[in-house]
């Protein structure tokens, strides 16, 4: 935490968790995409659902989604520039025991109909935790640049991944791995210190067994002085 | 280098080097993000002008919030502040605090300082500053820097969440950090600035968090007022000499344990206090449709 943390962040109001953070759940949700997204599927439990109208969380989501960041002077026409261009977007309020109260799942189509699926928590002061992401168990928040990596659960697949990366001089800071079923599909989630460089994404992408490396680039509002 | 666990630790080290504590953090937190000190009064100027356009936007008489319950109270004490009985400085105060509270309601732009529901309270002791007391931009940045130093130590001692420690974490950490700055802008000394945040921070203990509907506006929006005076007052107050008999430390740490042992229904649930009363009820049935 620094000074810019308390004299900042520079937002839409009026709630750091109901629309800052309701806003990177968005960003990262398209970030996880990759590309234009066409409909959004927006499902609210707990506070988000009950107040999410008061505080505009509506349009700080479809404001991530369109690829805004929390301090957008748009983010509360969202619902409108969604419309103009073309992002159907639909919100439904459920209920969902055991998550944490201000939590979204987001389920994102993009236009060759590839889609994404993340449950976010908005966990206070704009800071969120994506929880789980195409169904699978998660833990990342975004702030720092991360590889999500779906991969066949065999040996070896984690130590060629993590030799890749330090050779590229990277540092990881967080590593987490999910494995529904042992030999099945498993997923890495690895937050780093700093950027890698894309030859080593590709040379990730080139190994037996990895089937996709999703690169989230830290979010650029958190390097303080944006 | 400081490590904001204490507001003594700032103290010493200002009057060590004999620089104020603005100076102290602009040094300091240059060095911890890895820019220049220019870079940073720079960000810093850029977060000013948030706050100036978020107060001259908030300032109108037809803003409502969202949920349209609140707005144009701004408006309302800017045409009144010749008449004030407070005086025309405190009178612009209340008026910038409320104009920034509703602009935040209203969907408007701010800087979080520290929070958005307390975003009112910075610019309403700076911004004044500079209209009525010639304070100059280059100093208001500074004097925003010593106010995020004190933030800094509230924020890793006790707590700057309305979630954790009720309202006294936001506004009375705001008007704590107020208080410091005012306090430098009017030349006063590291030390008379933690004087001025414990008296603030004293004045706001206990102040719990009880948001009607659960929104951002009633009572938010009228205590980023209250805030600022109270941070006006602690700094008159330690300007004139007046000594804090609890050190300012000491209060964080109190303020931070009042605050866990609030019951979870005056801790931003809308639960308990104001948003539990009949009036509170009925407009959270009004905006929602549910209780």
């Amino acid at each position: 935490m620094n000074v810019l943390d308390i004299i900042g962040p520079v937002m839409i109001g009026p709630s750091s968790s109901h629309t800052a953070g309701a806003c990177r759940i968005g960003y990262i949700s398209r970030s996880l995409l990759a590309q234009e997204p066409l409909e959004a599927l927006i499902d609210l439990t707990g506070s988000f659902a009950k107040t999410y109208r008061g505080h505009g969380t509506d349009r700080a989501i479809v404001a991530g989604i369109l690829g805004m960041q929390p301090d957008d002077p748009r983010l509360p026409n969202s619902l409108e520039i969604a419309r103009e261009q073309g992002l159907r977007y639909q919100f439904r309020t459920v209920a969902m025991p055991r998550v944490h109260p201000n939590t979204a799942v987001i389920r994102l189509t993009g236009q060759d109909g590839t889609s994404v699926e993340i449950e976010a928590a908005s966990i206070g002061g704009g800071n969120v935790l994506v929880t789980r992401l195409n169904g699978m168990e998660s833990a990342f928040a975004g702030q720092c640049d991360t590889l999500i990596i779906p991969h066949r659960d065999t040996p070896g697949v984690i130590a060629t991944v993590s030799q890749i990366l330090s050779f590229s001089g990277a540092n990881i800071g967080n590593f987490k791995l999910t494995r529904p079923a042992k030999g099945r599909l498993a997923m890495m989630t690895i937050e780093l210190d700093s950027a890698v460089p894309q030859e080593t994404i590709h040379a990730l992408r080139a190994l037996p067994n990895v089937e996709n490396v999703v690169y989230l680039h830290a979010n650029p509002e958190e390097n303080g002085h944006a | 280098m400081p490590d904001y666990t204490s507001i003594e630790e700032l103290v010493t080290l200002a009057q060590k080097q004999q620089i104020s504590l603005g100076k102290l953090v602009l040094a300091d937190q240059s060095a911890q993000l890895e820019i220049t000190q220019e870079a940073l009064l720079h960000t810093i100027d850029q977060r000013l002008t948030v706050m100036e356009e978020a107060a001259r936007n908030g300032l109108r008489e037809d803003i409502r919030s969202t949920s349209g319950l609140t707005g144009g109270d701004g408006w309302r004490m800017y045409t009144y502040e010749q008449n004030a009985l407070s005086g025309p400085f405190c009178a612009k105060a209340v008026a910038i605090a409320l104009a920034v509270a509703e602009h935040n309601a209203a969907m408007g732009r701010i800087v979080a300082s520290p929070t958005a529901g307390s975003c009112g309270i910075l610019p309403g002791a700076i911004l004044p500053m500079m209209a009525l007391h010639g304070v100059s931009r280059q100093d208001a940045c500074l004097a925003l820097l010593c106010a995020g130093g004190i933030g800094l130590v509230i924020a890793q001692k006790a707590t700057i969440s309305g979630a954790e420690g009720g309202c006294q974490a936001e506004c009375g950490a705001a008007a704590a950090m107020a208080s410091a700055a005012l306090v430098e802008l009017c030349g006063g000394s590291p030390r008379q600035c933690a004087h001025a945040v414990a008296i603030a921070l004293k004045n706001q203990l206990g102040l719990v968090c009880d948001p009607v509907a659960g929104l951002v506006e009633v009572p938010c929006i009228k205590r980023n007022a209250g805030g600022v005076m109270c941070a006006i007052t602690a700094a008159d107050m330690a300007l004139a000499g007046i000594q804090s008999v609890i050190p300012a430390d000491e209060v964080v740490q109190a303020m931070g344990e009042v605050g866990a042992s609030l019951p979870c229904s005056l801790r931003e649930t809308a639960q308990g206090g104001l948003a539990a009363t009949p009036t509170g009820l009925r407009l959270a049935e009004q905006i929602f449709g549910t209780r």
